[in-house]
């Protein structure tokens, strides 16, 4: 029997190595989805099917004789187009990458490479990662399968669509602001964005580099500690156990972070806190005193680096970029010296307020998104009474642990009355991803 | 450089490159330029060092 399109890593590792099922199967059952789903949802820029057979019956050919590469192993893998896979074009989203073809592996890909991984296809973006909704791409928006009139969320939006139509079991994206953190959140999968350089951006077309990220969206947060492990280099098995629910610590910074929430991704939230209260959990309230400075901060960094990446194909090929990204780009010429200084001057207090923040409890918890996945085509959406710019809205909660580096994980809690994913997001200390994942499985348990 | 002059510059020079499209946009930059101008953590060289240590 097939596997239903929400099969987990885990679960696939199990059914495959009890021969219930086959690496080729389970890939060409994602190219059926691919085909079926992607005229829709326009998710790939490229599918690598025949590429993705080869490596899929090379995996089952391994496991017969013997050689189980681990967790990952013939498992169906989609990758954000800003990540090099040898041999294959990394547009970005964008006209001006036209004629690109990666030389190697980006390092991380490397690793899902030597991890058994298949490599399904190259994901549509948001171009070059600067956007929140996926609208603005070369190659023509995603959109959200709960509803495809929606955002998928961005700038990861095409991978978050891929793994949540059951065309890949995981995928990987970038997050400078919240770009793997968002789509999670607008399609319903758990998204991690690791501890700032902890997995190697070497091969991956930047945006700001003191603020990218690499890391995995997946069905579970087991499935992403899997995949998280591997993106390292460390392919091997090793399971990941919840922390006991009963006297995890948990910290609400309620001030600026709900503030301004959608009536129902808050009511979604309060349940979840209360399903956490319910097991055991103690629910505190915390504050980050110069939150309300956390988007000019963002801005004028993002700005800044983006435009000097940008800056000689801004002048010789701006026709090749989407008009609303090359504004933005062009903005980013405008930023004076002195303010970019200031801007990371700024990240240090911020940095010390979370960690003061998480000195008294195990995480963090706070929504991920403060509205439902937004409807393509529009710059701003009603929150509560006020008419709010969608790009802040979707960057809002998310993007001060890209400024401070801290690992942060978006998980599924619930759905809005008209079926719209909402999501909780939880932080955890420098460096302690593992503390941070194992208190994420216990919270999956309660609200999952 | 003051904002109010910056954005008088940056607005004459957009509208010289051809994008008047840019007006907008650097209009909400100047906001966010003076909201982090106005943020305590900033360096203040008449009195020492208003940035924490």
């Amino acid at each position: 029997m097939m596997a239903a399109p929400t099969i987990t890593i885990e679960e696939f590792g199990r059914r495959l190595r009890a021969r219930d099922i086959t690496a080729e199967q389970m890939t060409e059952e994602c190219l059926r989805r691919i085909e079926l789903g992607n005229p829709a949802l326009n998710a790939f820029i490229l599918v690598m099917a025949d590429q993705a057979r080869r490596q899929a019956r090379e995996a089952d050919r391994e496991l017969s004789a013997g050689r189980d590469r681990g967790p990952l192993h013939g498992v169906p893998i989609s990758i954000k187009d800003l990540l090099d896979i040898s041999g294959t074009p990394t547009t970005a989203g964008s006209r001006v990458r036209e004629g690109h073809v990666a030389e190697r592996d980006a390092t991380a890909v490397a690793h899902l490479r030597q991890a058994g991984a298949v490599f399904i296809g190259k994901t549509n973006l948001h171009e070059f990662a600067f956007g929140t909704t996926n609208e603005d791409s070369a190659f023509g928006p995603s959109r959200n399968p709960h509803d495809p009139t929606r955002s998928p969320g961005g700038s990861s939006g095409g991978s978050a669509a891929s793994l949540v139509a059951g065309m890949a079991l995981a995928t990987i994206g970038t997050d400078t602001g919240g770009s793997i953190r968002i789509p999670a959140a607008a399609c319903g999968a758990v998204g991690f964005k690791p501890t700032y350089d902890d997995v190697s951006t070497a091969g991956v077309v930047p945006l700001s580099r003191g603020l990218d990220h690499v890391g995995p969206l997946a069905r579970s947060v087991t499935d992403a500690w899997i995949v998280y492990r591997a993106l390292l280099g460390d392919a091997a098995l090793r399971p990941l156990a919840a922390l006991p629910a009963r006297g995890l610590r948990v910290g609400v910074p309620r001030a600026y972070f709900c503030d301004v929430l959608d009536d129902e991704v808050r009511a979604r939230f309060e349940e979840a806190l209360d399903a956490l209260r319910a097991a055991g959990m103690t629910v505190g309230d915390t504050s980050i005193p110069h939150a309300k400075d956390i988007a000019a901060i963002y801005l004028h960094i993002v700005l800044g680096d983006a435009a000097a990446y940008h800056a000689t194909t801004l002048e010789s090929m701006p026709e090749r970029y989407t008009a609303p990204v090359r504004l933005r780009l062009e903005m980013g010429r405008y930023v004076l010296a002195e303010d970019y200084v200031r801007a990371q001057h700024g990240r240090e207090p911020l940095r010390r307020e979370v960690d003061a923040a998480l000195a008294g409890h195990d995480v963090l918890v706070l929504p991920t998104l403060p509205i439902p996945a937004p409807p393509l085509g529009v710059d701003s959406v009603k929150v509560g009474a006020t008419e709010e710019p969608v790009r802040n809205m979707m960057l809002r909660l998310t993007q001060l642990f890209n400024l401070t580096g801290h690992p942060a994980i978006a998980i599924p809690c619930g759905r809005t009355s008209t079926g719209l994913p909402c999501s909780l997001q939880i932080v955890g200390a420098h460096r302690q991803t593992e503390p941070l994942l194992r208190a994420a499985l216990a919270c999956e348990a309660q609200i999952g | 450089m003051t904002i109010d002059d910056w954005l008088r510059a940056a607005l004459a020079d957009a509208e010289r490159r051809g994008l008047p499209e840019l007006k907008p946009i650097l209009e909400t930059l100047a906001r966010a330029t003076r909201a982090l101008r106005a943020a305590d953590f900033n360096a203040d060289a008449s009195d020492g060092h208003r940035m924490q240590p």
